[in-house]
């Protein structure tokens, strides 16, 4: 019997590339500090008790306030932890920059992203389609996002996959993702944004390659197009069901994104 | 008595022990050290509104910039009142410490000229811009503008009430020490007000881009 | 002629705060009663509400604080039961309008009004009569920092019942805090209440920074200054080198909510990053304005109940003021998922590093000042203990946070909130409970009892790792922080967890006020007459309990580091001097209603522009500007203690301890 443990939906149980390292540096991280912080803990515990006014076997020392070796030591071993954590920390940045690209054979498909009150709005640009609170992917593609804000600032999340990043009005950011397999992933804004903050979510659903294709096709069937008038009514403030466009005004991204919507 | 001596007043001063060492300070000490403390947050207040100004001076929304709207001549006769005052505030400062009544109103009274002739400048280039549709709602540029100047200009304005207060606490109470401590903390702040000034001048008027 | 106030303002609709507020109003009614009943009230204006005594002001601040920790805690435990409910479509008992209010209301109590007041309180009570002096160095402006912080808790409980507060979170970030987002009077109640009480905690920092830097007992070098001193001057200075920035930054906001200027809009080239910039230019400093003096409260309970000197006391002072230094130079931390280059992100996750090094320092000390001591397991020391144990985990989950590619998948989840959690209560209020029963004998002559007092420890600690372990687990899960519902049924057994865990606190909270019951009732056989009921070390411990209102009959000549340890030592005590003394008469600073009338009007100011009443917010403005013009034509600003009553004061010490 599988039993379906929360967490596997969770950071613990990432399903891409850098889900994946950012899982590592948080183990990593976490080991080299527990490696402290437990001794830290039962020393502090141990001396006390040891140490108990109702203890005759311990010794007393009314005046003993310092020593110059036990201070170097007590400086350098948060020194030691932060430096070898400060290389984790510098290393990890530049590797995991949101925007740096995944070293890919396969070329990476455009996504455009935008969060509107209170739902997800995704714009693919190559193939001409949208949809709304649904973020269908291929698999094992690198999927390179632009985000930005029609409303107030979010966060797009996708815990799965790794990296969270805002979205600003007026600002455009850039991610950078894989999801390594095919699945349902749940995606989410992770800043608070208003009554319809908690709704705020949306299934990513990475597929195989060739089911992907089959998906855009059947987005050019959908009834609605997203014209300005589709956009306008879109971007009233309310929740929104999964659903798609068949075809998407021309440069409406950059139209939000520079603020003019 | 050297001249070293002097100025630190180690001569008379046979106690040995440091300063730190001393017991409480005297209450002009305490008055003046804290008023500087104060002087200090106001500035780092004015350093959040520079902050500001510096990441939304180029925010102007297709709306006027700086250059099309600043009279630099304008600008420089209002600096002028401003540091001229800031000089009488000094002549004021010393009328003070002679204890001289109508030397002190005198120059309160050049001070107070000065500074209301600068915020008659200032409010004068205020109406003007607004008249021409630059006021503070056209852009970020000038929202971040008008709070700069215009906080300047509420310090002055408070300045003047203070001063009027301060002259008005001369003709009733005379040259009491308290009296005395606190018309010397108004000079220190009126100084910091040119300072502050000599900052806007130069980064939003001989900076505008 | 009422502005936008009308009778919708009140929430008929609302059984929740309509409840709660008729709650409030029947206990303020029923306490005035009493009071007026008794003719309690020219007392209570005399002796506290006028009062510029450091030490009364520093009591009311604590009260001050209690009483709001007990409204912010039934935030909590709305928001933990809502959240215990709402899962898998289930919408709970609070619509997210209201829900909203809650976490919002609950981060700016706890932080403003109940860690902040706390903290200065104790600052207030102790850094006087640790410096061997009788007041702080502007005993007027003290007590209008105390009503004008008093007036911003009006103003943020006026909303429970008139209006709504702010939807947005407890830093009410832009664009969702523009008028366009959140056209209600929340916001405003949000902006207000903090301007007036931010003015407050600003004049402390002036007041508290010149007091230790200018007013010590003669012989207190800098190298012989207690250590909560230190870290209460730490705090201080970054008080005035941070609030200035909060009052800009609120004050370019309410520019954009009343006067349609552009700093923060989607709007006219506004940018809502530069808020969140700024607004962390002084909430990360904030957050050690709030530790610091915790740090220094633990330094001065651990010292005292080993036995022992703080050991590394000067390493302690370099690692303070590093400590200081570093929290201007982190604030980014809080926003890496920005979109900021690696190498910036790099950097403010270094920079975030290394104040893990001057507190590691910090951590090791207290553990040397255990060891050779004769540790004593009272309540104070037990706060601290638990603190050490529970701040080391708290620290280590903010590193890893500080790491940015951790903190793009843990950023404004869970975690966070049980991060930093771990280290406001496991720090910053364990601190302030600590302090409370450590300096608790000093402000009123009898201990507190021991037995209530470790039991709320031990809820509180028990508590605390039952309500907030589980929020790490779901953080790492995906939860993200603010939702209303969820829709992951896995979630909610840890959800009912962490209910569990809130109910633990609210006894240990219950036992709090159950000690202070007790112990009041019972004080007559727990009177402290020597004065030093914990053999104490530090100057505050030579003086009676209560100290009289003038702290020291002579000002104490301190010749070390303990100083009051060291005249133990040598066998010499302030009430050992002949009781034929020469007593000098001394001058302490005059009451003065001053602070109160101010805080009066800039309520009435506050809330007319809140409702946009401009009468009204004229009305206040005039009486703002009116009573600090007339103050300062009062002369008479000192009054008398003749020889002859300090000498009978004495003279009763010294019968009531041999």
């Amino acid at each position: 019997m599988q039993i379906d443990w929360p967490w596997h939906s969770g950071v613990l149980d990432p399903q891409g590339p850098i889900g994946a390292a950012e899982r590592i540096i948080l183990f990593n991280a976490t080991s080299i500090m527990l490696a402290v912080v437990v001794p830290v803990i039962v020393l502090t515990l141990g001396i006390a008790w040891w140490f108990r006014a109702g203890n005759t076997r311990a010794k007393y020392l009314p005046d003993w306030s310092y020593s110059g070796h036990i201070e170097l030591v007590v400086w350098s071993i948060p020194a030691l932890v932060v430096l070898f954590l400060s290389g984790i920390c510098w290393i990890g940045s530049h590797a995991l920059d949101p925007r740096a690209p995944i070293a890919s054979q396969v070329k990476p498909i455009e996504i455009d992203v935008v969060s509107l009150d209170w739902k997800w709005l995704f714009l693919y640009p190559a193939e001409g389609v949208a949809s709304v609170n649904r973020l269908v992917v291929p698999a094992g593609t690198p999927l390179h996002f632009r985000l930005t804000s029609a409303t107030v600032m979010n966060s797009f999340f996708v815990p799965q996959l790794g990296s969270q990043i805002y979205t600003m009005a007026g600002m455009t950011t850039q991610l950078v993702l894989q999801a390594g397999k095919p699945g349902k992933y749940p995606g989410l804004s992770a800043q608070f944004s208003g009554d319809g903050f908690s709704d705020m979510r949306f299934t990513l659903e990475a597929l195989p390659a060739d089911k992907f294709s089959a998906w855009v096709a059947e987005a050019r069937t959908a009834k609605e197009p997203l014209d300005a008038q589709g956009y306008a009514t879109l971007s009233q403030p309310g929740t929104a069901p999964p659903g798609s466009f068949k075809s998407v005004a021309p440069h409406l991204f950059e139209t939000i994104a520079a603020g003019k919507n | 008595m050297s001249l070293v001596d002097a100025l630190t007043e180690t001569d008379h001063d046979t106690d040995k022990t440091p300063i730190s060492e001393r017991g409480p300070a005297p209450v002009e000490i305490v008055v003046a050290f804290g008023f500087w403390l104060f002087l200090l947050s106001d500035i780092v207040m004015f350093s959040a509104l520079f902050a500001a100004y510096a990441v939304l001076s180029g925010q102007t929304a297709g709306g006027p910039a700086g250059p099309q709207l600043f009279d630099r001549m304008n600008v420089l006769i209002e600096t002028g009142c401003l540091l001229a005052s800031s000089f009488t505030c000094g002549l004021f400062t010393l009328s003070i410490e002679a204890r001289n009544k109508p030397g002190a109103y005198l120059w309160a009274a050049v001070t107070f000229a000065l500074g209301a002739a600068f915020l008659a400048f200032e409010l004068t280039e205020f109406t003007r811009m607004i008249a021409q549709g630059a006021g503070p709602t056209r852009s970020a540029f000038l929202s971040a503008f008008f709070t700069l100047v215009g906080t300047h200009g509420l310090h002055v304005t408070f300045g003047l009430g203070w001063l009027l207060t301060m002259m008005a606490q001369v003709a009733t109470l005379g040259f009491q020490p308290m009296v005395v401590r606190r018309l010397l903390c108004f000079s220190l702040f009126w100084h910091a007000l040119d300072i502050v000034w000599i900052g806007v001048f130069t980064i939003v008027y001989l900076g505008a881009h | 002629m009422l502005g936008k106030l009308t009778w919708n303002a009140i929430p008929f609709d609302q059984p929740i705060p309509l409840i709660a507020s008729a709650l409030v109003l029947v206990v303020l009614a029923g306490v005035a009663y009493i009071v007026l009943r008794r003719g309690w009230f020219p007392y209570l204006w005399r002796e506290w509400i006028t009062s510029v005594d450091h030490k009364r002001i520093g009591v009311m601040y604590v009260l001050l604080a209690l009483v709001m920790m007990v409204r912010g805690f039934i935030d909590a435990l709305m928001m933990r039961s809502q959240l215990a409910l709402a899962a898998d479509g289930a919408p709970g008992y609070l619509p997210p309008d209201h829900y909203n209010q809650i976490f919002s209301a609950h981060g700016t109590i706890m932080i403003f009004f109940v860690a902040m007041p706390f903290m200065i309180g104790l600052m207030n009570f102790a850094v006087p009569l640790q410096l061997g002096v009788r007041d702080v160095a502007f005993p007027t402006l003290n007590s209008v920092s105390l009503w004008l912080s008093a007036a911003g808790v009006l103003l943020v409980n006026v909303s429970l019942l008139v209006g709504e507060f702010a939807k947005t979170g407890w830093l009410a970030y832009p664009p969702l805090s523009e008028l366009a987002f959140s056209p209600g009077v929340g916001v405003d109640y949000y902006l207000w209440s903090l301007q007036i009480s931010g003015v407050g905690s600003l004049l402390t920092g002036i007041n508290f920074t010149t007091t230790i830097l200018k007013l010590r007992a003669p012989g207190m070098g800098y190298d012989r200054m207690p250590i909560f001193c230190w870290t209460a001057l730490a705090s201080n200075l970054l008080i005035v080198a941070a609030f200035p920035i909060l009052t800009a930054t609120y004050a370019m906001l309410l520019l954009d909510r009343y006067l349609g200027f552009h700093f923060f809009t989607n709007e006219a080239g506004g940018n809502a990053m530069m808020y969140v910039n700024l607004i962390w230019a002084w909430g990360h400093p904030e957050v050690y304005i709030l530790i610091l003096p915790a740090f220094g409260v633990f330094s001065e309970v651990i010292a005292t109940f080993s036995g022992k000197p703080l050991f590394g006391y000067r390493s302690m002072i370099v690692a303070t003021l590093a400590i200081c230094m570093l929290s201007f130079m982190v604030w980014l931390h809080h926003f890496f998922t920005m979109g900021a280059g690696a190498d910036v992100n790099a950097f403010f996750g270094i920079m975030t590093m290394i104040i893990a090094v001057p507190t590691g320092v910090k951590v090791f000390n207290w553990i040397f000042t255990l060891f050779g001591g004769r540790v004593r397991f009272t309540t104070p020391m037990l706060w601290s203990l638990g603190f050490i144990c529970t701040f080391v985990i708290g620290g280590m989950t903010g590193v890893l946070m500080a790491i940015p590619p951790a903190d793009f998948v843990l950023h404004n989840s869970l975690f966070l909130v049980a991060h930093f959690h771990n280290v406001i209560i496991g720090g910053v209020l364990f601190g302030a409970f600590a302090g409370y029963t450590y300096w608790f004998p000093k402000a009123f002559g009898f201990t507190l009892d021991e037995r209530l007092g470790k039991a709320s420890f031990w809820c509180w600690l028990v508590g605390f790792y039952l309500a907030f372990m589980p929020l790490y687990l779901l953080g790492l899960m995906g939860a993200t922080r603010r939702m209303q519902h969820y829709d992951v049924p896995g979630w909610q057994p840890l959800m009912i967890a962490a209910l569990a865990g809130a109910l633990l606190i609210a006894l240990g909270i219950f036992f709090t006020v159950l000690q202070l019951m007790v112990s009041i009732r019972t004080r007559d056989r727990r009177r402290d007459l020597t004065g030093d009921p914990w053999q104490g070390r530090t100057l505050e411990w030579s003086t009676a309990s209560p100290p009289p209102a003038w702290n020291y009959s002579v000002l104490p000549r301190v010749e070390g580091a303990d100083a009051y340890w060291g005249m133990k030592q040598a066998g010499r005590e302030s009430r050992d001097a002949p009781a034929d003394a020469e007593w000098e008469e001394i001058h302490l600073p005059r009451r003065t209603s001053v602070g109160v009338v101010l805080a009066f009007f800039a309520v009435v100011a506050g809330f007319a522009l809140i409702w946009h009443i401009w009468w009204m917010a004229i009305v206040g403005g005039i009486g703002l500007i009116g009573t600090g013009i007339a103050h300062g034509w009062r002369t008479e600003h000192e009054e008398e203690i003749d020889a002859e009553t300090i000498a009978e004061t004495e003279r009763a010490r010294r019968r009531a301890t041999t």
